[in-house]
């Protein structure tokens, strides 16, 4: 039973990961993409905090009259890694309105099939023009 | 994890983000139950905060509604169960929580509960290990931020002459929430401030007080009409403070260079070394404060003073 209690934040962290992944793989849309993404994240963040904890410790700031403390490596490491997501969450963001302004849409689908049109359009122009030369 | 269900089930993209934000908040009071404060903190003030705006103002450039997906659901369902039955059995040997006789409690984290008020000299143990013991990691983390920031800017235009527009904004006008505001941003500030040159004692350090401090400003921009905040902070200063945060940080190394140390040596920067760590360590902090502000800031206006096109 106690089993299944330590690893219980594990399981969460492992279904927030793939509910992250799901949406990143299936959504189309791509703000929907980020947000996957920012799950995903924090499941990780999630992982690495559980495993600095420590029973009965306290929080790594010293204090009178405590002796064990929870590992205050991980949480380093988390601290910079939430800034540096939000860095990189608006750069995709910056990224994303971008794509809306060129291709007035942000679903996957809809990009990848403009894609394919402009790409038919520019093959047809460049065929017909080698026929003018002949 | 249910709001983590219903922000991929819904729709609507605008109750996603107000959803993903709840659920950070709650992220980080799980955070803070298992005794990481500096990072709740963090996350409250990001996750909840920053990015909520962030990932708002981003849905008025693009649109509030997702179409009706085409592609069928079977094959990303299978790819994610299959990965995560694959992690399920790899956690069945994971350590279990809190145990003391982890990995992770066996190795460095002693010698650095031991020896970081002895050495560096100050309570706040997170602070110590983020500013000094791992002081290269950290420049280059603040560097990214730069750039990130940097990034953001090239892409979306910075903006010279902003769309000053006093008591337009997106709310309308509202009395309730202009008071309200006009007592929360001092404290907010000033409470930013705090968290700034507490940070050795306390939770908190530049990260989170950079963030807290932005936030305030982001704020009086959304209540008191797009474009009022220009008038209090510039954006050419922004650009010209984020490089001075990280020209700080920089110039401390610098200074341990030229007194003789290492980079990034703190001890060189006063008589005795933990004198020199507190310095050091409140320099650099400062640096990744003022940083951190302006980024976030100016990712804002660049996000706000967009308008829509198409």
């Amino acid at each position: 039973m106690s089993a299944i209690a330590g690893l219980y934040n594990y399981l969460i962290v492992v279904f927030l990961m793939m509910a992250g992944f799901y949406v990143v793989v299936s959504q189309g849309n791509l703000v929907k993409k980020l947000v996957g993404l920012g799950l995903f994240q924090t499941s990780v963040f999630i992982l690495y905090i559980t495993m600095g904890n420590l029973a009965g410790g306290a929080a790594p700031i010293v204090a009178e009259g405590v002796t064990a403390y929870s590992s205050p490596l991980p949480h380093v490491l988390i601290l910079t890694a939430i800034v540096v997501g939000v860095a990189t969450t608006a750069l995709g963001l910056a990224l994303v309105v971008r794509i809306q302004e060129a291709y007035g849409s942000v679903e996957e689908d809809e990009i990848h099939a403009k894609d394919l049109a402009d790409d038919e359009a520019l093959y047809e122009e460049t065929a017909g023009t080698e026929d003018a030369d002949r | 994890m249910l709001i983590a269900i219903a922000a991929i089930r819904l729709k609507d993209l605008f109750a996603v983000v107000m959803l993903f934000g709840v659920y950070s908040l709650l992220t980080a009071a799980l955070f803070m139950n298992l005794d990481a404060v500096d990072v709740a903190f963090t996350e409250a003030a990001v996750g909840a905060g920053v990015t909520t705006v962030l990932l708002l103002s981003s849905l008025r450039l693009t649109t509030r509604w997702e179409s009706r997906p085409q592609r069928s659901r079977v094959l990303p369902l299978l790819v994610v169960g299959i990965t995560g039955a694959a992690l399920v059995y790899g956690i069945v040997d994971a350590p279990l929580m809190g145990d003391p006789s982890a990995p992770v409690h066996q190795h460095v984290s002693p010698r650095y509960i031991e020896q970081t008020p002895i050495e560096v000299g100050m309570p706040n143990m997170v602070t110590a290990v983020l500013a000094s013991y791992r002081g290269y990691d950290t420049f280059g983390e603040t560097v990214v931020i730069f750039t990130a920031g940097l990034a953001v800017m090239l892409l979306l235009g910075i903006q010279d002459k902003p769309r000053h527009r006093p008591g337009v904004s997106a709310i309308g006008d509202q009395v309730v929430l202009k008071a309200v505001a006009r007592v929360l941003i001092p404290m907010i500030l000033l409470y930013g401030l705090y968290v700034q040159f507490h940070g050795d004692f306390g939770a908190g350090g530049g990260f989170q007080a950079g963030v807290i401090f932005a936030t305030g400003f982001v704020l009086y921009d959304l209540v008191f009409g797009e474009g009022s905040t220009h008038a209090v902070v510039p954006p050419a200063w922004l650009h010209r403070l984020a490089a001075l945060g990280v020209l700080i940080y920089g110039g401390v190394g610098v200074g341990s260079l030229l007194a003789g140390k290492a980079y990034l040596d703190y001890t060189a920067l006063a008589s005795d070394p933990v004198g020199g760590q507190h310095l050091g360590v409140l320099l650099v902090e400062l640096g990744v404060g003022i940083t951190v502000f302006s980024v976030v800031l100016s990712i804002f206006y660049a996000f706000s003073g967009r308008s829509r096109v198409s």
